[in-house]
């Protein structure tokens, strides 16, 4: 099964866990309905939205209310420290958490400690902090645009913020960067770089570059990265292999934003009910 | 002239941060206390920096004050009396992190996006609504964009008021570089 864990901007929503369902523009878990913006929420949409093309068992997230202050997110980090080594989880999709070393740790200690190690991808607030201490090499797939993959390439900043400005975040130089962070240890099994082009690398280099169709929209719309993330996360979990899963989730992220015939302004819940024509034209 | 006015100008004299070996830097429990701290020290006329902290006291999402060391008194009391209190005073001699200070800007036509570091914040050039906010992965910044997206930049609340995070603050930098724009 997939696990999706992150949060939702509610301060004092609690913490849940279970199946995840999507009614209409709402993702329910446990009987606790949230909106689909962007976030994890997008993320869970779009796993949803490809399990229930492919058939698949329907994602199982961990969700915590968190607004910045990071009390949801010691919850959850708390939580998933405790419990994870009891789960049975094939992949894992950490997400939208506040950034804390410690916290980090102990939850990948738990995980080393699963019967069977699953498949752990992070994006967002998750990849930062996996980066910020060092063990980025212990996952299978991060999926960082390319002004996160300039903080992957800089090995002394601990957060996008601090990136060095002679690590010029700039589309032309993805290739260098994504060198550039695999010399520092600071990247995964696998990198999924999203932007106007998409790259699927690892150690050895560029292994396939997705480029089609063209949205230039889609760089403004929030979220178009936590679907990609979602999409990936569902495909890995199906039984797809890491690499061909990115690929396949790049195209199909890239076709449901051309589906959505987006602006600037389109919100990424216009995208997300693509997702399942954009799947069937591909596989 | 008020009386802050007048203590601003007259009572305190700030010492520029960032020259010679003689700063410090004020760690606080959160980001949010960070930017409480920086609002308060820069209204009152400092001249300090919001920087990344050292190694050795980096928690995850950290940010920090640099001031010159010298003036810790004057600047402790003005954040006491707001009931401000930083963790720790440290002294520091090497160089901090700077915060990023790169931006780009993509003209899609009637929308405009400035990106700061991971943050992209985009604008109807027309009518100035916020129509989007893109990257991060702080917590806050779903909640940010939950409450910016569909005002005006007038009328929408600045990142720095209810922002908590690093990504929050990049967002910050981006609205301001919109707004010098517009």
């Amino acid at each position: 099964m997939l696990a999706v864990i992150g949060t939702v901007p509610i301060e004092d929503f609690p913490l849940v866990s279970g199946e995840a369902t999507m009614e209409d523009d709402r993702i329910i878990i446990q009987g606790s309905p949230v909106s689909i913006n962007r976030g994890t929420p997008a993320l869970l949409a779009a796993a949803i939205k490809t399990c229930q093309t492919l058939g698949y068992p329907l994602p199982f997230g961990y969700l915590v209310g968190d607004t910045g202050l990071g009390n949801g997110s010691s919850r959850l980090y708390e939580y998933l420290s405790n419990n994870l080594q009891q789960l049975g989880f094939n992949t894992i999709a950490f997400h939208y958490l506040q950034p804390d070393v410690d916290w980090h740790n102990r939850v990948l200690f738990a995980v080393e400690d699963m019967k069977d190690r699953p498949i752990l991808i992070a994006d967002a607030g998750f990849m930062y902090v996996a980066k910020m201490s060092g063990e980025a090499s212990r996952y299978n797939l991060f999926t960082p645009d390319v002004g996160e993959l300039a903080f992957l390439a800089d090995e002394e900043a601990p957060h996008p913020f601090y990136t060095r400005g002679f690590i010029l975040h700039e589309e032309t130089r993805a290739p260098e960067l994504i060198s550039r962070a695999y010399r520092h240890n600071n990247a995964p099994q696998y990198l999924l770089v999203k932007g106007e082009k998409d790259y699927v690398a690892d150690s050895q280099g560029i292994h396939e570059t997705v480029d089609a169709p063209v949205e230039k929209a889609m760089e403004a719309i929030g979220g178009t990265g936590d679907t990609l993330t979602g999409i990936v996360a569902a495909l890995i979990e199906g039984g797809i292999g890491t690499r061909e899963a990115a690929v396949i989730a790049a195209r199909a992220n890239r076709l449901s934003g051309h589906y959505a015939k987006p602006t600037p302004a389109t919100q990424v819940i216009d995208i997300v009910k693509h997702i399942p024509r954009a799947l069937g034209d591909i596989l | 002239m008020s009386l802050f006015g007048f203590l601003k100008k007259e009572t305190f004299r700030p010492a520029p941060a960032g020259q010679g070996l003689d700063r410090g830097i004020l760690v606080f429990e959160n980001t949010s206390e960070v930017i409480r701290a920086e609002n308060l020290l820069k209204a009152w006329g400092w001249d300090i920096k919001v920087m990344g902290p050292p190694p050795e006291i980096r928690t995850g999402c950290d940010l920090v004050i640099e001031f010159p060391l010298i003036q810790e008194l004057k600047i402790m009391s003005i954040l006491v009396k707001d009931d401000i209190r930083p963790l720790k005073v440290v002294p520091v001699s090497s160089p901090l992190l700077k915060p990023v200070s790169i931006f780009q800007i993509k003209d899609f036509g009637r929308h405009l996006m400035v990106r700061a570091a991971n943050m992209k914040l985009t604008i109807d050039k027309e009518t100035l609504i916020i129509v989007n906010v893109s990257g991060g992965g702080c917590p806050d910044i779903p909640y940010l964009a939950q409450e910016m997206i569909g005002k005006s930049l007038r009328d929408a609340p600045s990142p720095r008021e209810i922002g908590h995070t690093l990504c929050g603050y990049a967002l910050q930098l981006a609205y301001e570089e919109i707004k010098s724009r517009c």
